[in-house]
């Protein structure tokens, strides 16, 4: 059986489906309101619990890392379940190559979550005495890579979670394991970053961040054929 | 498999641990007698990762070919290797207990198991929120394939990178590293690799056996639909 070629080509389609999200999440602003007032209140609920207690900076370190590895859980399993949720899964297989949905989809959470945890940072800085970063390129450079190696596994695994039954439980549980490598690299690259590390000391912390983003992104372009078309 | 295979590879096991437990080992520093774990706690924690190894394998047959068989393969060997990984934690706990103070140290390795039990508990719950067979078999596959390309991040790098954060907090090293191999006798290195030879059929033979209850079921199954 000869198969349909998708309307859009990969290119056009991956920018058309990040507009479309990009535009829905603009009409509406569910995502990022819902995800602001859960970084609110997650790190009010740490700075009560921190009240007057000194916390060290590799401590810090690793809170801020919490929070954002909780924002992004709570906010990026929507992207494939809302599709999944409104039926329009098979209009899209109609209308863009698999790579394409992939692609859009990740630019759309890579974006969504930069705006995110930009915010996070800010708030933390102010409201964390204890978190106050003396090598800022460290910093940056963890930030950038971090991020984006957090919204490509996490995008995949909210493919893999969209057809599944109890999607929001299921969605942490599975994605922790795969972000652990990512996790623990940047913790200790923050932790660094925090303690004024030359950069010499973080370029291994960075040789794994980067290693971790080719070889996911890699398999999730790979694999995506089998989830998305299953 | 014969059933005089299983009585031999029974034979053989108990034999191993015997000599294992028996046999004069010469004198390790800092370990004594309490190295005698390897002969039954390295072989399980291999068997861990080749389980999860082989779970990814028939994983990738299944998406080649859409076969269910795989995909009951592969979960027969992820089943095996939860199993055995459980195993291999409660023996290094205990042994961590009596040889470095505590049960639990984060230990580079202690993590890495910790972290592979946590990947097969989340294959686990995959696959029971799937319901669809093909669509269980096909993501679970999916997932087991991301999953082991993470593992190298602990297995190799992690160890290499934790050691050299904490260089003198006491934790010692692990226990299949380059000091415990330069310790080990000629005598006491065959019967670890009798050992981990008699495992590792141990593994097979139950591997067969999950495996084919598992195919029949699936036939039996299919049938009355």
């Amino acid at each position: 059986m000869k198969r349909l070629r998708p309307i859009l080509t990969p290119m056009r389609g991956a920018v058309a489906i990040f507009t479309k999200d990009l535009n829905s999440e603009l009409r509406t602003r569910y995502a990022l309101n819902s995800l602001i007032m859960f970084v609110v209140v997650t790190l009010s609920i740490i700075l009560f619990s921190t009240a007057g207690e000194a916390v060290s900076p590799s401590l810090s370190a690793g809170i801020l890392w919490i929070i954002v590895f909780f924002a992004a859980m709570s906010g990026l399993s929507r992207s494939f379940v809302s599709e999944e949720e409104r039926g329009t899964t098979m209009t899209l297989q109609l209308w863009v190559e698999p790579s394409s949905v992939l692609i859009g989809k990740l630019l759309f959470n890579s974006l969504l979550i930069y705006v995110l945890n930009m915010m996070i940072i800010v708030a933390y800085m102010l409201t964390m005495p204890a978190f106050t970063v003396k090598s800022p390129l460290i910093f940056l450079i963890t930030v950038v890579m971090g991020t984006f190696g957090l919204s490509t596994a996490s995008t995949f695994i909210a493919a893999i979670i969209s057809k599944a039954n109890s999607k929001g439980t299921l969605y942490p549980v599975l994605s922790f394991p795969i972000l652990l490598p990512l996790l623990m690299s940047v913790i200790d690259a923050t932790r660094l970053s925090v303690e004024g590390a030359t950069f010499g000391e973080a370029a291994g912390d960075f040789k794994i961040l980067l290693s971790y983003c080719v070889v996911v992104t890699t398999v999730s372009i790979m694999l995506f054929d089998f989830v998305w078309r299953d | 498999m014969k059933s005089w295979m299983k009585i031999a590879i029974g034979l053989w096991i108990a034999a191993v641990l015997v000599i294992g437990i028996s046999m004069p080992i010469g004198y390790i520093p800092g370990l004594g007698d309490k190295a005698r774990i390897i002969y039954f706690h390295v072989p399980m924690s291999w068997l861990a990762v080749l389980a999860f190894f082989m779970s990814m394998w028939y994983g990738i047959k299944y998406l080649r070919n859409k076969d269910m068989k795989n995909d009951i393969k592969s979960a027969s060997a992820a089943e095996l290797g939860f199993a055995f990984s459980i195993l291999a934690t409660l023996t290094g706990s205990i042994w961590a207990r009596f040889s470095w103070g505590s049960f639990w140290n984060w230990d580079p390795r202690e993590t890495s198991i910790f972290v592979l039990l946590l990947i097969y508990g989340a294959y686990f719950s995959l696959r029971s929120a799937l319901e669809v067979e093909e669509r269980r078999a096909t993501l679970s596959a999916v997932y087991s394939i991301v999953a082991f390309v993470t593992v190298p991040f602990f297995v190799f790098i992690m160890p290499r990178l934790m050691t050299g954060l904490h260089p003198g907090e006491g934790s010692p090293a692990p226990i299949l590293n380059a000091n415990g191999k330069m310790y080990m006798e000629a005598s006491m290195r065959y019967v670890f690799y009798a050992s981990l030879l008699g495992f590792t059929f141990l593994y097979i033979w139950l591997f067969n056996l999950r495996s084919r209850i598992g195919i029949l079921s699936y036939n039996n199954h299919s049938e009355i639909e």
